[in-house]
């Protein structure tokens, strides 16, 4: 006997016999967002940057030159500030990772599995605490009359006032959840075997943490090194909050778009973190960090 | 380990908490202190700015603005994401690293990046007025990825069995899909919009430059009366509340996704 199968049934089947159809419509929306829309700004982003904006109109003006390049390597200003936010980018970074990892380490390791669902949830908490929230918290504990000058008079000294320590202690908060979050999925792939074994075989715990734990955990700081670098690489909000004067790659960018209104020089700048992420991105893959994210 | 290592560690963990916990402490006293300079320690206490707050209109407005921005985004980045879940984690093709690599890319790039090229991609490019519209499609962007990652990684911890053993009892690949596959799916799917939603609500920097002038949503609202003298107060209470709520999607992200993913997905 045969039966007549319902449409639904025949288109199914019609599917599932061709995967790659099924790729290709699970595929097509996604890649048109990300691929279309989100790549194809950001080239144009990088067209922009060639072009200039004419002075009296304001209008871009679409003309081909490497004024803008010129202009944001041969100005004193705007090497200094390069400089300033990589080396702050850079700094927050090794902060974040000298705070985590034994953080991360006393939960991998020392916390029972219960207390280990809360430590993380603990850590993940604040991170989704708003933003400015916690930017504008450092405000106010860093203030004239705020709770760190009030906890150091006691031994005759003064918290940083506003300015490049200031960012750096902000920027450090801010982006420690992530750092912890991936030492500590490294840390608890890491087999206690390893470090036991190191230690049967006379290792002292420095040794055992140069030779053994960092060298397999060094992916997951990598990895955590992606987001806290590239955050700060890209932030003028907390540099306006607790900055003071000294500004940032981003300041620069911002004021371009907005009081400058000269989007293509605006462009130009942007490109220098995208360059730095990019290339710091090609350098890390080869550790492994990527797959850890 | 020894003694003495292991204690230092404690240590070090009870001070980064401290650390993390006493700024956001500071914050929920300062909604409550009454004096509007917020020096340290607070002297008294009062519930007055907490009276001013909930009535402020400019404050429930942005929050209504970023509510609104907040489900059409998650709403977007959740078929978006989903749909890439199941393509990267189900089929084996040639790209297929490149693409994982372009969903982690509009959090990987620094945030100004993303918001000034899809500024510059609307107003020059397509000639569009910034508006909610665009803000939403900005954030769907970025949003993606943490769908994503919810979504991958249940899916790689069910594997195909349930499903294959539904088709051999005779289910079409949409039954399958409705009565097998999307109920092993649901809770990660919540997880993921929940902490999509969160995200889309903090973010700041790439709504700063997709907004259109005249909107405001939450973060933009705190942050221009972040610098006037009399707004501090309400500011206070605003910050106070968004600390007490951003617990919420956290903490059911955590228990739905059970586990799947240690960080919520954004990372």
């Amino acid at each position: 006997m045969t039966a007549v199968s319902p449409p639904s049934r025949r288109a199914s089947a019609f599917f599932f016999r061709k995967p790659r159809l099924r790729l290709t419509i699970l595929l097509s929306a996604p890649l048109l967002w990300l691929g279309l829309a989100y790549l194809g700004a950001l080239a144009a982003l990088f067209i922009t940057a060639f072009w200039s904006t004419d002075v009296f109109t304001g209008q871009v003006v679409t003309d081909w030159s490497f004024d803008n390049f010129v202009t944001l390597f041969s100005d004193s200003v705007y090497r200094t500030i390069t400089l300033r936010t990589v080396g702050i980018a850079a700094l927050v970074t090794v902060v974040d990772a000298v705070i985590a990892f034994p953080m991360a380490f006393a939960m991998a390791k020392l916390a029972s599995p219960r207390a280990q669902r809360i430590l993380v949830i603990a850590v993940m908490t604040p991170l989704w605490a708003s933003y400015l929230v916690k930017a504008y918290a450092w405000r106010t504990l860093l203030s004239g009359n705020g709770a760190i000058n009030w906890l150091l008079d006691p031994f005759g000294l003064s918290g940083p006032g506003y300015g490049v320590a200031a960012t750096v202690i902000t920027l450090s908060y801010l982006w420690l959840p992530y750092m912890i979050l991936p030492i500590y999925a490294g840390l608890e792939r890491l087999p206690d075997s390893l470090v036991d074994a190191s230690g049967d075989l006379g290792a002292k715990s420095f040794r055992t943490f140069r030779s053994v734990i960092l060298p397999l955990t060094f992916p997951a700081i990598v990895a955590g090194s992606i987001f806290t670098f590239s955050l700060s690489l890209g932030d003028y909000i907390a540099v306006k909050i607790v900055g003071g004067t000294s500004q940032m790659l981003g300041n620069v960018v911002y004021d371009n778009i907005g009081a400058a209104n000269n989007l293509p020089f605006a462009a130009t700048v942007a490109t220098v973190p995208v360059v730095i992420m990019l290339v710091y991105l090609a350098v890390v893959r080869r550790t492994g960090a990527l797959d850890n994210l | 380990m020894s003694k003495t290592a292991r204690a230092l560690l404690w240590t070090a963990l009870g001070a980064g908490f401290a650390v993390i916990y006493f700024p956001l402490l500071v914050v929920l006293l300062n909604s409550v202190n009454s004096d509007t300079t917020f020096g340290w320690p607070p002297k008294s206490f009062t519930l007055e700015w907490w009276g001013r707050a909930v009535t402020n209109e400019g404050a429930l407005h942005a929050l209504w603005t970023s509510v609104e921005a907040g489900l059409a985004a998650t709403a977007i980045a959740l078929v978006l994401g989903t749909m890439a879940a199941f393509a990267l984690q189900r089929y084996r093709f040639f790209g297929r690293n490149s693409i994982s690599l372009l969903i982690v890319l509009p959090i990987a790039l620094p945030g100004i990046v993303t918001g000034i090229a899809l500024n510059n991609a609307f107003r020059t490019i397509l000639g569009i007025d910034l508006g909610l519209l665009t803000a939403i499609i900005a954030h769907s962007t970025f949003c993606i990825v943490v769908v994503f990652n919810n979504v991958v990684a249940r899916l790689r911890r069910m594997g195909g069995n349930l499903e294959e053993a539904s088709m051999d009892l005779g289910a079409d690949g949409v039954t399958t899909f409705r009565l097998v596959t999307f109920p092993m799916l649901r809770s990660a799917l919540l997880a993921g919009g929940l902490l999509a939603f969160a995200l889309s609500f903090d973010e700041i920097i790439v709504t700063t430059f997709t907004l259109g002038t005249g909107l405001e949503t939450l973060p933009i609202w705190i942050y221009d009366n972040l610098f006037r003298p009399n707004q501090a107060p309400v500011v206070n209470v605003v910050a106070a509340v968004l600390i007490v709520v951003s617990t919420v999607p956290v903490y059911f992200a955590q228990r739905l996704s059970g586990g799947d993913s240690a960080s919520g997905g954004r990372i």
